[in-house]
């Protein structure tokens, strides 16, 4: 990969929170079409390194960084680039569905309403699209006036997924998504991510590593706040080159 | 020994202490409610009226108010008598004991008078009195006269009212120039230019007024004719207008549907019409609509400052001492007794707050207050004080409720802070903001002590809001139920006759806050249904 035209990239990056370094010097790059899958044992830092590419650590009590951060290009830390704006263009997904208490309708509009969107063509077309892309379109469509909180986890978990695209983010993060859900509702929302995949850069973070074998078109295990090896998901879970990727893939620890 | 202890570790005794508490509870509760239902149930019903014969041959009609044990002989019981009259006897209650009554009766032909003045008479029916002659008793024709002449005196009473009303429009501005004559002489001002105004101003009113005035004589006039002679049970005989008569019900003769009838009617006088008599007798419908309108006024004042606090103590200030501070002030302040904030209310508000307002834009009319006193704005700034700390604390909980998840999402969609918190945080907080509200209503409504410091008033002569520009008038005086049953329960001059108005006032008040409350619940519950959906 070169890092021209990558959708996401970090040189060196070293971020933590007060006194703990969390990262300690990660590069990686995630190519703009397909999925990045990044593994690694809990408290490797898989979290904090999705938290900065749409700066949501931010919030959180002492957090600091050093090294880069860069989103499509642009230094996503720079203060001539607003927070909001940045959202706008990467999207993120939680780990429990996390929808708003408002209509299916409002959940989706929620991110182009605060860019100012009011057409209410405009918005209409954004709404069947977002739906239709996250596969929940045939599902919602006669209830788009109901409340989001009454439909199933893997509905909601979607809705969280049509309204990150709303905005048409190129680039959409995904915190373990399918952590809440049932087999049944995970294969529907891997497929989901599959199909997105085919037109912008999803970054995935999970502990399961089958799911990273299925979905996954690179893989990436961070180890301790190190990223260990990154390549083909079929090439690293076959034959990893580290012997401690190796045996994490095998299930020898983590 | 085992036994018990396995009794007392499986919890066995815990379960049945804790089911006799919830029980004492229910009790006490429930018999405070079946108390006030009895009593103010029983009131408005017609009661029989009995004429009683005593031991030395003098006789005396009312109607039994109670039968109870006699304090003078242990054995003995006496009845305590309503025998009203108060122009002819001055007491209204007679207590006579069982052994001084020779014969107790139940006369098919006595009356009962509710009257405008001098309250309930009872007697028989004599005559009536008009221009044209007299008609006796025993006339066929003397029920359908006496409806005829009180029809007639209803329609002219109300006349006369209207009469009042559009007369009292009219002095409006001659009262404007008094009160400037009044203050321009204080201050020891040149007052000849007023004076002639004044005097041009009464002028117009006399002018203007004339006609009203007029048929507001004749109307008096009208209203003076036709008398009812009743006889009482001694003989004497009493002249009574037939104007001021409220109602005449033959009580002994009424039966089933017209007994409801007179029922329904009594509560409905009770609920929507005028008080009489120092409150004694009447209606309490000013009393109902002053604590309404005090309370809504209330809640517009504490919801908003409530939960603006509560959001700038969760969501914006940094934790640390001062919102220490704040939440422990918060926490005092609600047990602080609440005369402590009358006072205040009456210190900073009416004098501080409304003096300042009278020196700025009243001040031609000086030394009158119009802010400067007690008045239904400054007493409900007051209770919104009292209560600022139950809507500070529940609104809290419902912020802490919100889930970060829910935060974290709005952020990620590039919401700001603001957005974040509008949008998101507070729709999911209503609940808890509701339940701040309901508590606030709830202890609002039932608060006395702070409203005698800052406007609440025995008799009102006029209610804050009504057909007269600005419509809400915030500077008036108000009458309250909870003023209202301290006031005709203790300060009354005729304690016993308004007991049972505090019976049914109390009863009204307890309905009012159900009332509000169940209407704020069910807001609450149905939000909170739409905001939890089905589980995740």
């Amino acid at each position: 990969m070169s890092g021209a035209g990558a959708a996401l990239v970090t040189r060196n990056l070293v971020a933590g929170f007060e006194n703990t370094e969390v990262l300690k010097g990660v590069t990686v790059e995630v190519p703009p079409r397909g999925v990045t899958a990044l593994i690694g044992p809990s408290g490797c830092g898989k979290s904090t390194l999705l938290r900065c590419f749409n700066r949501m650590n931010d919030h959180l009590p002492g957090f600091f960084r050093r090294g880069e951060v860069l989103v499509e290009g642009r230094d996503a830390y720079d203060p001539s680039w607003p927070l909001e704006a940045l959202r706008f263009q990467v999207g993120m997904v939680f780990q429990k569905p996390n929808p708003f208490p408002l209509s299916v309708r409002e959940n989706v509009l929620f991110g182009p309403r605060l860019a100012g969107v009011s057409k209410s063509d405009i918005l209409e077309e954004i709404l069947v699209r977002s739906l239709t892309r996250a596969q929940l379109w045939d599902e919602v469509k006669d209830r788009l006036g109901a409340s989001a909180l009454e439909f199933s986890g893997g509905q909601q978990q979607r809705l969280c997924i049509a309204r990150a695209l709303a905005s048409a983010p190129g680039i959409v993060l995904l915190d373990e998504p399918a952590s809440a859900l049932d087999p049944i509702a995970t294969a529907k929302l891997e497929e989901t991510i599959r199909e997105l995949a085919q037109e912008i850069a999803v970054l995935l973070v999970t502990h399961n590593m089958q799911q990273a074998a299925r979905v996954a078109h690179r893989t990436a295990f961070l180890y301790l706040g190190r990223l260990v090896e990154e390549g083909e998901t079929t090439q690293l879970f076959a034959a990893p080159r580290e012997k401690l990727t190796e045996e994490y893939v095998t299930g020898r620890f983590g | 020994m085992s036994l018990v202890r396995r009794w007392l570790a499986e919890g066995t005794a815990q379960r049945w202490l804790a089911g006799a508490c919830v029980m004492i509870a229910l009790t006490m509760i429930g018999g405070l409610v079946a108390v006030v239902v009895d009593v103010a149930g029983r009131f408005f019903w017609p009661r029989p009226l009995v004429e009683v014969t005593l031991t030395d041959g003098s006789k005396v009609l009312g109607e039994v108010w109670d039968r109870e044990p006699d304090p003078a002989s242990p054995s003995g019981t006496r009845i305590r008598l309503k025998v009203g009259n108060r122009d002819l006897s001055a007491v209204d209650f007679r207590w006579i004991r069982h052994s001084e009554i020779r014969q107790e009766s139940v006369p098919a032909d006595a009356w009962l008078l509710e009257r405008q003045e001098n309250g309930n008479f009872y007697g028989f029916p004599r005559r009536l009195e008009v221009e044209s002659g007299s008609l006796a008793a025993a006339d066929p024709q003397f029920r359908q006269t006496l409806q005829r002449m009180a029809t007639e005196a209803h329609r002219l009473l109300e006349e006369e009212r209207i009469l009042l009303r559009r007369v009292g429009r009219q002095h409006a501005p001659v009262a404007k120039l008094m009160a400037l004559v009044a203050g321009a002489q204080r201050r020891g001002v040149d007052t000849r230019e007023l004076e002639t105004r004044l005097a041009a101003a009464q002028a117009r009113e006399d002018d203007a007024t004339r006609p009203a005035m007029k048929r507001l004589v004749a109307v008096r006039e009208a209203l003076a004719q036709g008398t009812l002679v009743m006889g009482t049970a001694e003989g004497q005989e009493k002249a009574i207008p037939v104007a001021t008569i409220v109602r005449a019900v033959p009580e002994n003769t009424l039966r089933g549907w017209k007994k409801l009838g007179l029922y329904i009617s009594r509560w409905w006088e009770f609920l929507a019409g005028q008080p009489r008599e120092s409150n004694t007798e009447g209606g309490i419908l000013p009393a109902i609509f002053g604590t309404a309108l005090m309370v809504l006024l209330m809640t517009v004042a504490v919801v908003p400052l409530g939960v603006v606090t509560a959001v700038y103590l969760n969501e914006y200030a940094r934790e640390g001492t001062f919102t220490n501070a704040v939440r422990l002030a918060l926490a005092n302040l609600a047990g602080v007794p609440s005369i402590v904030f009358g006072a205040f209310g009456l210190a900073f508000f009416v004098y501080t707050l409304g003096g300042s307002i009278d020196r700025l834009f009243f001040a031609d009319v000086l030394p009158t207050p119009t802010f400067g006193t007690g008045g239904i704005l400054w007493a409900s700034l007051t209770l919104a004080l009292l209560t600022l700390p139950v809507v500070v604390v529940a609104t809290e909980e419902g912020l802490q409720a919100v889930p970060q998840a829910v935060r974290d999402g709005a952020r990620a969609l590039g919401a700001t802070r603001w957005q974040t918190l509008r949008r998101v945080v507070l729709p999911y907080a209503t609940p808890g903001i509701l339940t701040g509200a309901i508590l606030a209503v709830a202890r609002g409504a039932g608060e006395v002590a702070p409203l005698m410091l800052t406007g609440v008033v025995k008799l009102a002569p006029s209610m804050p809001f009504d057909g007269i520009p600005p419509f809400l008038h915030l500077d008036r005086k108000f009458m309250h139920l909870g003023f209202y049953i301290y006031d005709v329960g203790f300060q009354s001059p005729n304690v016993e006759a308004g007991k049972p108005m505090v019976y049914a006032a109390v009863l009204v008040l307890l309905v009012l806050v159900v009332v509000l409350n169940l209407a704020a619940i069910t807001l609450r519950n149905r939000l909170r249904r739409k905001l939890r959906g089905s589980a995740v």
